[in-house]
């Protein structure tokens, strides 16, 4: 083959090429904006509901009637949180709230340290039937809320913690302990244990080790669990529903199911519904990394 | 130092062993056995399976097999909640992962997605109530807006629409799962194999079944598993909705156990056959968990 000839060819091949880049480029620009257009589109679908309980929860019943998103009469008004709030009278959902909170920091803060302890157990000493253990608690995240509650509800009347925070907050605990088990499990084991082992040398205790060396350095698993289980905590209905009776211990989803029954003014239900959601909504930004990879490590395990 | 060794282990986890055994063994093994009891507290043997398959809220196939709308009883609803449910809220899921990947913006879309898996199940329930609507509600104000008011209506007040209606409204709720799984399993997958293809020419159609989509398999295993479980355990939604009417037609699982064990008054009123609900739903639960997590170890 001569020279001439693969010069000729290589040229041809570079112009061939220089036009499908070209091609191309208008192609990708074309589809780029095409996949621009389609998820936005398609993420209004997630926005406008909630844009919609936003601003019903700010304008009067009557304007709310002809859609929400009809601004031909707009007078804001916070009537619907002012009522929300204090409905009603012997039982409002201020008070909701505040019972949540009751409820969902020590419920939040009780597993994990319980769980850490555990898991800390399984992670670093070996007994006779760990792995067998730790398969059984790890098993028991599939077991449904319904599955228990019947003999719960008998087991609390009985030691008297129905109808009492505290009943509730060692259900969610317990509740809460085999998938914090098996998240601080994993995180434990990639620790290195060299420190601890030194610190053992001298002559620390395992509890000591325990508080000053492992917990400072699992803060970020901690953070993820603090951020999920507060969540989870808060959003919690059915457990509530049956562990708590009078209507001024009642935690916030259990009002706003109550007052979503009493008014048909949607102003109101929807000013509710905004006052209870912004405690998790806010809990998941402060701690959004956190609270996102406590998902994906919850869910990797299946 | 040998007795201590092998004490530690147990000090660090008697109190979950306490919790656990208390809280969750007894109370499992409790209502097993509770589901295996008449009301008289003598041994029913599978009595009370057999009583809730008469019940009709929760097995009524005449009603499907002869193409009337529900009611369907409770177990086919969340059958029929999976067997829709699921493929919608994967597809969309993988749709907005794959999409926002390369949109402005997309971290925000995405936070905003999410938030149905954030909000108490309640307020999602008073939200999709709250779209359903017939006057204030965005459907049908959507559906006004295309020429289609004829069919406006409160979707969620007839047993002909409620199911459907609330079970789009759950893809709604739960795509943000899907989504947020597919975007790190998307993100796992190593770039060279994106840049092998295109350097071979390969289309983006092509790539994205061949490459993309069996690289994304783990995440769709986990994917398939919490959704079904979630689908099997759905109940704050439908309470708060209709508390399983109009007619039974949204009557769910968990819905019905709870009002046989708590709500109902008189003779309609039994921890046996709720129990016996409560058992089959664990089954379910547990076995598809199991079958899921078989199938993931063998990947």
């Amino acid at each position: 083959m001569n020279v001439n000839k693969i010069i000729a060819w290589l040229r041809k091949a570079r112009r061939l090429h220089v036009r499908e880049t070209f091609v191309n480029l208008r192609h990708a620009k074309k589809l780029t904006i095409l996949i621009h257009v389609i998820a936005w589109s398609a993420s209004l679908i997630w926005i406008i509901p909630f844009l919609g309980v936003f601003m019903a929860s700010l304008r009067p019943m009557q304007e709310i009637v002809d859609g929400w998103w009809n601004f031909d009469v707009f007078s804001p008004t916070f009537r619907g949180y002012t009522i929300a709030w204090t409905s009603p009278p012997d039982a409002p959902l201020s008070r909701a709230i505040l019972n949540s909170m009751i409820v969902a920091i020590p419920s939040t803060f009780l597993p994990i340290l319980v769980a850490a302890l555990g898991a800390y157990s399984f992670a670093r000493f070996k007994f006779p039937t760990r792995d067998l253990l730790f398969l059984a608690v790890v098993l028991l995240q599939t077991i449904p809320q319904q599955m228990v509650i019947i003999p719960i509800f008998f087991l609390t009347i009985r030691i008297g913690l129905w109808n009492n925070y505290l009943g509730l907050i060692l259900v969610h605990t317990a509740f809460a302990l085999p998938w914090q088990i098996l998240f601080l499990r994993n995180f434990f084991s990639v620790l290195p244990v060299e420190v601890e082992e030194a610190a053992r040398i001298d002559g620390a205790s395992y509890l000591k080790i325990f508080y000053r060396i492992v917990l400072p350095l699992s803060l970020p698993a901690i953070a993820s669990l603090v951020a999920l289980q507060f969540v989870w905590v808060w959003n919690d209905f059915f457990f509530a529903l049956i562990l708590i009776f009078s209507p001024e211990l009642r935690l916030a989803t259990q009002a706003v199911a109550s007052l979503h029954g009493r008014f048909i003014d949607w102003n109101v239900i929807t000013a509710g519904s905004i006052i209870v959601m912004i405690f998790p909504i806010a809990m998941y930004f402060a701690l959004q990394r956190y609270y996102v990879r406590g998902i994906l490590a919850g869910a990797v395990k299946g | 130092m040998r007795l201590r060794k092998t004490v530690t282990p147990l000090l660090f986890l008697i109190p979950t062993l306490i919790l656990l055994i208390l809280f969750v063994l007894f109370p499992l093994m409790n209502t097993v056995y509770l589901s295996f009891l008449n009301k008289e507290d003598r041994f029913a043997g599978l009595e009370n399976y057999e009583q809730i398959f008469d019940d009709q809220l929760f097995w009524n196939p005449g009603n499907l097999a002869a193409g009337r709308p529900p009611p369907y009883g409770a177990l086919i609803h969340n059958g029929i909640w999976i067997l829709i449910h699921l493929p919608l809220s994967i597809f969309s899921g993988l749709l907005l992962a794959v999409l926002l990947r390369e949109v402005k913006g997309g971290a925000i879309i995405k936070s905003i997605v999410f938030l149905g898996m954030v909000i108490p199940m309640i307020v999602g329930g008073i939200l999709l109530r709250f779209i359903y609507v017939n006057d204030a509600g965005i459907v049908n104000g959507f559906l006004r807006a295309v020429g289609l008011g004829s069919l406006a209506r409160t979707w969620t007040a007839f047993p002909e629409t409620i199911l459907l209606a609330l079970i789009l409204g759950t893809v709604w709720i739960w795509t943000g799962f899907s989504m947020i799984v597919y975007s790190a399993g998307l993100e796992g997958i190593p770039i060279e194999l994106f840049e092998a293809a295109e350097i071979d020419g390969t289309s983006c159609w092509r790539t994205f079944w061949r490459i993309t989509l069996p690289m994304l398999k783990p995440a769709t295993i986990v994917v398939v598993t919490m959704t079904v479980l979630w689908e099997l355990k759905i109940f704050d939604i439908v309470w708060v909705i209709q508390q399983g009417g109009p007619q039974g037609a949204s009557m769910v699982m968990t819905l019905l156990m709870f009002l046989q064990a708590f709500l109902y008054q008189g003779p309609a009123q039994n921890y046996h056959t709720a129990s016996a609900i409560a058992t089959m739903l664990t089954i379910l639960t547990v076995g598809f968990a199991a079958y899921m997590v078989y199938r993931m170890v063998k990947i």
